[in-house]
């Protein structure tokens, strides 16, 4: 079977106390590849939650079908389900020590004594707490109990790995560290991890795929390099990472497919693509990210409306902040724009430039033209 | 090696203020009474019904069975008389039956109050606590009304029958073990249901998931993590209800008629009809050495009040 999961036109509404109906998941259809990473990103009442807790068999759909390796999933109850889930707050038994935690999943499917103790061990071994079987929850670290709640969880060889947020607890060098510590324990034992994460570097450093949602639709699926590189929409591309929105007029369609001819709001020219068909004379977004852009010196030069763009402004403040410095930038009868370049040599960052005339400078090709 | 950090004279003084009312509540109104207890329990009765306060160990040895003054029955004393010993085991059995039933009662109203959306739980709790606001003896009077001979169960018993044309006899259902252990049962539920209630309302929802997620059906998810959860619960309301039932005398004075005598009863009588208020402390020092023995071997067993961190 090709998909681990699939999800066809799922939609999940509730009815709050009010008697307002609520949309959490809105008509959405994932296809999850097997034995791949891969993550549902989105701000917190998105919908990636209660998609997973579908997957998982928590809560039901509204409509639609949900299958995981061509099977159906809608009448199977959590317990019957080839899927395992690592909870967000690591829900261990709080009564049970580390090895009772590990051994319940097993336990319940009635296995010999003696393969459940191998396999407790193995699990433990995995997440490199052998040792720690006789001790309580309580008696662990964050970064341990999120290990507990993954080998408990792995030790069952589900099918499908469903992680809510498992991270977000932990500090940020214990979540740096066992992001890398997931990526490669999902690469060696080859199960299909499905992440749900609020973090769009978590998601951006871990997934082979990502789903960025809001407001209970899938807005864009693909690598970490598609999304980043092609957003699809003003939202995608404001959550991941950091963009600069200029505003401008199509002028003209270009001969090349997909690429318009744009005023920008301050005069500026510049040819980009748009994945959307675009008429002369519409309004739209043009969108360039801070690492894309630089200061080109203080010299004004005439704009290039094929590939290099120059922009005057004037430098309002200037954000040192280690391995890179930010410039804010007001363009000329536009908005405020930030550039984000690299200390690399002994005389950055230019803290003289502050209250300067500068010129923006950008290769039109990175930029995207955006409709909303 | 002290480590006691130094407390501030001002802070210290604030402290035992504090603490004050509930001392001299305790002194005078506890420990006092109880120490009066224990001395008469080892007096005699004259002839008048007055104390005389002595040392002998014949009140506890009649409550065992050997009475040295007093005759059994129609025997002449020295004599065995297994009477209060008797006494003694129904009460045992009766607290025993009571908190099996209000567990078994309790237990699964606690757990869907506790799993009911939040918004509801507190009136369901209401429900559970609303027979609290009247009278216990009234309430004990309204299932005399159910319960009588005459009563609105045996009317509608035979109305029932009377419409199956099926010979009907009154049952005698007042005045009985069963009625006695009705009202124990009636009376003490609540101080089952709350405790429970606390101790599962503090499970984490995602416990119940995980062990779902795990493989556990909802039979196996009860038994292996929601009741060892929730036994903190259930100690605590085996407590607040074993211990009164031990010692109450309304219900079986009520529901029991004369025919029920539990150690509660044994106990008022002494003071008030029998007139041996020596007799009686014996009996009541007795009751209370036996409760506390049990529950210090009952929470040693199972803990109390051992909150299991959640992870």
């Amino acid at each position: 079977m090709k998909y681990a999961i699939e999800m066809r036109n799922v939609s999940k509404r509730y009815l709050t106390a009010a008697g307002t109906e609520v949309v959490a998941v809105d008509n959405v259809t994932l296809e999850i590849l097997d034995g791949e990473f891969f993550s549902l990103l989105g701000p917190s009442g998105c919908g990636k939650t209660t998609s997973l807790r579908m997957i998982a068999g928590f809560e039901l759909p509204t409509a639609g079908e949900i299958y995981i390796h061509g099977r159906p999933m809608d009448a199977i109850p959590p317990n019957r389900r080839p899927v395992n889930t690592v909870f967000q707050n690591y829900a261990l038994f709080p009564h049970m020590t580390i090895g009772q935690n590990v051994a319940f999943g097993l336990e319940m499917e009635r296995l010999p004594k003696a393969e459940i103790t191998r396999r407790v061990g193995e699990a433990l071994e995995m997440v490199r707490l052998a040792g720690y079987e006789k001790r309580k929850p309580h008696q662990l670290s964050g970064g341990q109990q999120q290990r507990v709640a993954l080998a408990r969880a792995l030790v069952k060889r589900p099918e499908v790995l469903l992680l809510d947020e498992p991270l977000g607890a932990l500090d940020l060098k214990l979540r740096k560290e066992m992001q890398l510590e997931l990526k490669k324990l999902q690469r060696e034992v080859g199960i299909t991890f499905v992440y749900v994460t609020h973090d769009q570097e978590e998601a951006l450093t871990m997934s082979d795929r990502i789903a960025v949602m809001n407001g209970g639709r899938v807005l864009q699926v693909g690598t970490a390099a598609e999304i980043y590189e092609r957003p699809r929409n003003r939202f995608v591309a404001d959550f991941i990472g950091e963009t600069n929105f200029l505003t401008g007029t199509v002028v003209a369609t270009m001969a090349e497919e997909h690429r318009y001819l744009v005023q920008l709001t301050g005069g500026a020219m510049l040819a980009a693509t748009s994945e959307h068909p675009l008429r002369p004379g519409q309004q739209v977004i043009v969108a360039i990210r801070p690492e894309k852009m630089h200061l080109n010196g203080s010299q004004r030069s005439l704009y290039h409306p094929d590939t290099r763009v120059s922009i005057p402004g004037r430098v309002q403040e200037i954000v040192y902040i280690g391995t890179d410095t930010h410039y804010d930038v007001r363009l000329e009868g536009g908005p405020v724009v930030r550039v984000r370049e690299q200390n690399r040599d002994a005389f950055a960052p230019k803290l003289g430039l502050i209250g300067e005339s500068v010129n923006v400078g950008f290769d039109a090709a990175a930029a995207r033209i955006l409709v909303d | 090696m002290s480590t006691i950090p130094s407390v501030p004279g001002g802070a210290r003084r604030r402290g035992f203020l504090l603490m004050l009312p509930s001392l001299l509540w305790m002194v005078g109104l506890l420990i006092i009474p109880l120490g009066l207890v224990l001395v008469m329990s080892f007096g005699r009765r004259d002839p008048d019904g007055n104390v005389i306060y002595t040392f002998t160990l014949d009140n506890y040895l009649r409550l065992l069975g050997f009475s040295r003054s007093y005759p059994c029955g129609s025997t002449p004393p020295p004599c065995f008389d297994a009477l209060y010993l008797s006494i003694l085991w129904r009460s045992l059995v009766l607290g025993f039956q009571t908190t099996v039933l209000t567990v078994l009662i309790g237990y699964p109203l606690a757990y869907f109050i506790a799993r009911a959306p939040a918004s509801r739980r507190n009136s369901y709790l209401l429900l559970v606590l609303i027979p609290l606001w009247t009278n216990f003896v009234i309430r004990l009077y309204a299932w005399m009304i159910i319960l009588r001979s005459q009563g609105v169960l045996n009317s509608v018993l035979g109305w029932l029958a009377g419409l199956l044309n099926l010979p009907f006899q009154p049952l005698e259902l007042l005045y009985t073990p069963g009625a006695v252990l009705l009202g124990m049962v009636y009376e003490f539920l609540p101080f089952m249901i709350l405790p429970i209630y606390t101790s599962l309302e503090k499970i984490n929802p995602s416990l119940y998931e995980a062990a779902a997620d795990l493989g556990a059906n909802p039979w196996r998810t009860l038994w292996r993590v929601t009741l060892p959860l929730s036994m903190p619960g259930i100690v605590a309301g085996t407590i607040l209800v074993f211990v009164p039932v031990m010692g109450t005398f309304i219900v079986s004075d009520i529901l029991g008629g004369r025919q029920v005598i539990l150690i509660g009863n044994l106990i008022q009588r002494q003071f008030l009809d029998a007139r041996d208020p020596a007799f009686g402390s014996a009996a009541s020092i007795l009751l209370m050495v036996l409760t506390l023995a049990m529950t210090l071997y009952y929470t040693r067993r199972f803990g109390f009040g051992e909150e299991i961190t959640s992870a």
